[in-house]
């Protein structure tokens, strides 16, 4: 299938390796990605959280530019995916906002492109079926909890690809892998996203629960697809609550033999590689 | 003359948030709850009785993570993940700034960033957030860390047409 794909700010920098891995997975299950001409940020919780207008414009001008392309966009990053679903909602249902964002934007914006995210796309277009067949290294001895957070399910009727409380497209993509995926109850809870930075004191306590209650599930590992969960648990959780975070697209990647795991876990900030070779994973 | 109730519904655009009948839902779903000055449920309550500057010059409307739990569970459909983007935009507007000034000069040095490239160049928004917020020590090891390992670009790609991007933020522009 083609699509059309909006990698985000964070693909040439902090999430360097989610976005290598989406290139490597979707080129390895035959998705075709073709990058939005000339896109620009989306605006994230900053856009949002001081300007209502800003926040609805500045996706919509990279969903004018993709709408001329007229495939799905698959947005990798949840808070890119979450920011243009919710621009999309706001400007459907309000004509005259449509209107108004016209004119700031200086373009015409057509219905109902889809905008999808990857675990979608995979568990969905793709199948299960058909990525447990790619796979030739399974990944046995990975425990892992699968961990949405805010921004791929909420709120839910904008979102709607898997359930919102308890979703599981994920858990299955992670099984068909090898993985032996450990249930627990924070799949969807928050990590702190944005406030990273400015109130790190904050998200430390956030994540050192989140990371806490994986170890007590069972697990030795916690998968995202999201860069704002990724960088938190990765970066802020105390030293002894610590464990690996993969991406879930580089651990496909590993399991379907693909080249560039190794690189990549090079730039995680806890190390997973001693995780990853204990395992004989590599 | 439009009460400090009517001019956040209308802001809000959905249902009113006169709905709620603290059941506490959102307070308890609430992940930063913990360090808020007023629960999420009070902060309708405050709004109910003109309590604007309370409100809008309190931390709790900068605190909210936007997870949107608060909306997905309420069982009234009060949108408060909105109603508290509502409450910072007004904060701004009305020239109060924001309690919490570390998560303001985040979100500024953030979109300065997109306003000047398109994108968001995570090196440069660093720095500009260190100078804006006075922060300048915390994360320099994390920093230097992730520099060494070549997960910050400072030489990302921008967006070609950048006066587009500018052109938008001229014409948004509420304060």
């Amino acid at each position: 299938m083609k699509v059309s794909i909006y990698p985000g700010c964070s693909a040439h920098g902090t999430a360097k390796e989610y976005s290598q891995s989406i290139e490597a997975v979707s080129r390895a299950l035959g998705i075709e990605t073709h990058e939005i001409d000339d896109w620009s940020c989306c605006g994230a919780t900053s856009a949002h959280s001081t300007n209502y207008k800003l926040s609805v414009a500045l996706p919509a001008r990279n969903l004018m530019i993709a709408q001329k392309k007229g495939l799905d966009v698959m947005i990798p990053c949840a808070a890119c995916f979450n920011r243009f679903k919710s621009a999309q909602h706001h400007i459907e249902k309000d004509r005259a906002l449509r209107a108004e964002v016209e004119s700031i934007v200086g373009g015409t914006y057509t219905d109902g492109i889809s905008i999808r995210n990857p675990i979608d796309i995979i568990a969905n277009d793709i199948g299960v079926d058909a990525l447990e067949k790619k796979v030739v290294k399974k990944l046995e001895g990975l425990k892992p909890v699968s961990y949405y957070g805010c921004l791929l399910l909420r709120p839910p009727e904008v979102c709607r690809f898997d359930d919102h409380e308890n979703p599981v497209l994920l858990d299955k993509l992670l099984a068909a892998c090898g993985a032996e995926v450990k249930k627990w109850s924070f799949k969807t809870d928050c990590c702190g996203g944005s406030l990273s930075i400015s109130r790190t004191d904050i998200v430390g306590k956030m994540v050192n629960k989140l990371a806490a209650m994986a170890k007590e599930a069972g697990a030795n590992c916690i998968v995202t697809a999201c860069p704002l969960c990724m960088a938190n648990l990765d970066m802020r959780a105390d030293a002894g609550l610590k464990m690996p975070v993969f991406y879930f697209t580089e651990l496909l990647a590993l399991a379907m033999g693909l080249p560039g795991p190794e690189k990549w876990f090079k730039l995680h900030i806890t190390d997973p590689l001693p995780l990853v070779r204990s395992l004989k994973l590599m | 003359m439009k009460t400090f109730l009517d001019e956040v519904n209308e802001r809000i655009g959905g249902v009113p948030i006169q709905r709620c009948y603290h059941c506490r839902k959102c307070t308890a779903g609430c992940p930063v709850a913990f360090v808020m000055e007023y629960n999420p449920n009070k902060v309708i309550k405050m709004i109910q009785m003109g309590k604007r500057d309370e409100v809008l010059g309190s931390s709790t409307i900068w605190l909210c993570a936007s997870c949107e739990t608060c909306i997905t569970r309420c069982p009234n459909e009060v949108d408060i993940a909105r109603m508290m983007d509502v409450l910072r935009q007004m904060a701004l507007e009305s020239g109060k700034g924001s309690k919490e000034k570390s998560v303001l000069a985040f979100h500024e040095a953030f979109l300065s960033s997109i306003k000047s490239g398109g994108r968001l160049n995570e090196p440069v928004m660093m720095v500009n957030y260190k100078l804006k917020s006075g922060d300048l020590f915390s994360d320099m090891a994390l920093g230097l860390d992730m520099f060494s390992k070549g997960k910050l670009s400072l030489f990302g790609p921008k967006t070609k047409d950048v006066a587009s991007v500018r052109k938008i933020f001229e014409r948004t522009k509420t304060a």
